[in-house]
């Protein structure tokens, strides 16, 4: 007779549901998984190590490529650490305009979280339709940065500019005509706002396109109802956040636990789950978008009524005017100290959390006093939820793994570091 | 948050009297730094004890004092020579520090009480050593598999040790501010061999910008004196 054995396989780190490079070792019975062994660091870029050799404001950049599906939030994250150890407080409609943008990258996140997911387990419509609205956010992000995907639009102090009055056009081509682009060009007359307004009552349509998509549709749910379930007490323990965490029927969010710019004067609820499977996650997810339109919509409405500036006054941190930069004297000294030498941050330590889309995102920022930071540690959700992975696939099929991954929303950018 | 820093520690100072080398209070963050022969029993409390329940780890890592508050390039005198830029230049080394070199963070998060608290642990020896929280949060786990691969802090009592981020066969602790920036060792692929191999790196490391230190008051920030983040 011959000798039965498990047979280990090899799943990545060129695999389309991977998500990225994961290398997945997995030990198998059959079909049933007795043991999962992700092999991360495969996009390890050593994004601390570098922060630590420039100064400040450089590795701005650096973190959009981080999480490259939510880039703002984790500028955010790194911004608000700074900002705290500098003691200083951006002014308000700066705050508004971070909201706006933390939000909008929370659609973009999750549209590409439902994308990706449905796509892996076999629903093709719903990617193409997530990522045709991705299209519209990012040509926000280019309206006001250049940069469709790495913005690098969060300074200490505020925002690198105020919005822009009008949004860029289509031009006819020999790939548009004129009535398509007549057509494309339709909402985009006005300004970024406006456009942004047209987006918001046209999303929730959206959303309740992937429902009827997914919500209810059977092979959904026998791919997710059940799979990759979490105790709100391991959920706990494991480190969970955001959607993982609230998917497991845990109410926390910082956005509404510890308000950080202006979350406090911003209505919105809190979705959480009951089950902590698939399942349960995917619905807080969508719930999410739907919140957080609501949450672009008030910030719409309050940036409309309040101009104002959107970045500190002190030239010691935020750069002076170009326009100042000609005619005054110590705006050109500012400008030349603080992108030459940058600035200095007093010495200290400070952990800073945003709720990013995938959970909470925090960097740990130690300062000497010098003009760069002294240790960046980045704490990075997807690199916790992926070291839930063995719980999570023991006892499951090899088809689940991928859902399982799905769910938790990896990124390697995120992961590696 | 739920209590004010300065109330918080006064709880966690008269629960652990003895057991806290030192505090400090830093942007409304309160810190205590423990030693390694306290840390579990101490971390063990602070998540089951009900005025604590620090439910979650919510991130470890390691920290290299070596270089701390070593400047490129002195600012405060003038000198004859500046900073040469594009050049590796030394480190000044003004003032010692008398802390042990590698330390530990923890960031703790209670849930239920809504209160953060960071725990540092001073790791001695070397290679350094601190018990693991492996089995008080199991979150720890490849937060400390990280600390060890890039610092090489050893956690007694971690089940499986191993590299996490860092190449397969890896030479040395690449977050230690000892370890250069552009590495010991560079790949490439050799069409001779027919596969990809190490050589030692062709780079070298430029500093377009040194590191400066300017212990001033321009940003009108009170916390700005040396060491005056601590209480």
């Amino acid at each position: 007779m011959p000798e039965i054995r498990n047979m280990t396989i090899n799943f990545g780190p060129q695999h389309p549901a991977a998500h990225g490079v994961l290398r997945l070792v997995l030990e198998m019975d059959g079909e049933v998984i007795q043991r999962a062994d992700p092999h991360v660091g495969l996009l390890h870029r050593g994004t601390e190590k570098l922060a630590e050799s420039k100064p400040f404001n450089q590795s701005i950049g650096y973190m959009d490529r981080l999480d490259y599906v939510s880039m703002i939030c984790n500028e955010h994250a790194y911004v608000l650490a700074i900002e705290k150890l500098l003691g200083i407080t951006p002014p308000v409609r700066a705050q508004y305009i971070r909201v706006l943008f933390s939000e909008i990258t929370r659609i973009l996140n999750h549209t590409f979280f439902l994308g990706t997911q449905a796509l892996d387990l076999g629903a093709m419509t719903v990617f193409l339709y997530c990522f045709r609205e991705r299209e519209d956010l990012f040509d926000c992000y280019e309206a006001v940065t250049g940069a469709r995907m790495h913005p690098c639009y969060f300074r200490p102090g505020g925002v690198y500019r105020d919005l822009p009055d009008e949004m860029p056009r289509y031009q006819p081509s020999k790939w548009h005509t004129e009535d398509e682009v007549r057509r494309l060009n339709e909402n985009r007359q006005g300004s970024l706002l406006d456009f942004l307004e047209d987006f918001t009552q046209r999303f929730p349509v959206y959303v309740d396109e992937y429902e009827t998509l997914l919500t209810e549709n059977r092979i959904w749910k026998q791919r997710t109802v059940g799979i990759g379930v979490v105790s709100p007490e391991r959920a706990l323990q494991l480190g969970f956040v955001g959607p993982m965490l609230r998917g497991s029927g845990i109410e926390w969010d910082l956005r509404k636990k510890q308000p950080y710019e202006v979350y406090d004067q911003v209505d919105f609820d809190i979705p959480v789950g009951v089950n902590g499977d698939c399942y349960d996650r995917y619905l807080v997810r969508v719930e999410e978008m739907r919140e957080s339109n609501k949450i672009i919509k008030q910030c719409i409405d309050w940036l409309r009524k309040n101009p104002g500036p959107v970045i500190i006054d002190d030239h010691k941190i935020a750069p002076p005017r170009r326009e100042d930069m000609k005619n005054d004297m110590e705006s050109l000294i500012h400008h030349f100290k603080l992108f030459t030498e940058g600035y200095c941050v007093p010495e200290g330590e400070v952990y800073a959390a945003v709720e990013h889309p995938k959970g909470e995102f925090g960097i740990y920022l130690v300062s000497d006093g010098a003009n760069k930071p002294y240790r960046v540690k980045i704490r990075a959700p997807a690199f916790c939820h992926l070291s839930s992975m063995d719980e999570l696939a023991k006892g499951h099929m090899l088809a689940d793994v991928v859902a399982i991954i799905g769910t938790l929303d990896v990124v390697f950018g995120d992961v590696d570091r | 948050m739920t209590d004010s820093a300065s109330t918080f520690l006064t709880r966690l100072d008269q629960r652990f009297g003895g057991l806290v080398t030192r505090s400090s209070i830093c942007c409304k963050q309160v810190t205590i730094e423990l030693a390694p022969v306290h840390l579990h029993e101490v971390c063990l409390a602070l998540r089951d004890e009900e005025e604590f329940s620090f439910e979650q780890l919510m991130d470890l890592c390691g920290v290299d004092y070596l270089t701390y508050g070593k400047a490129d390039w002195e600012t405060s005198d003038t000198t004859s020579t500046g900073f040469s830029r594009g050049v590796s230049a030394g480190i000044y080394q003004t003032d010692s520090d008398t802390r042990p070199r590698y330390a530990v963070v923890y960031q703790l998060l209670s849930i239920s009480r809504n209160q953060r608290l960071r725990v540092r642990c001073y790791a001695q020896g070397e290679p350094p050593r601190v018990c693991s929280v492996v089995d008080v949060w199991s979150s720890a786990n490849w937060y400390e598999r990280e600390a060890f691969d890039l610092f090489g802090i050893l956690f007694e009592g971690h089940p499986d040790l191993r590299r996490i981020l860092t190449d397969y066969g890896f030479i040395g602790h690449p977050f230690r501010k000892d370890f250069p920036l552009e590495g010991n060792v560079e790949v490439r692929y050799d069409p001779d061999k027919k596969r990809v191999a190490y050589q030692p790196v062709t780079i070298s490391n430029r500093i377009s910008v040194p590191k400066v230190i300017r212990d001033d008051n321009r940003n009108g920030n009170a916390n700005s004196s040396k060491g005056a983040g601590n209480a």
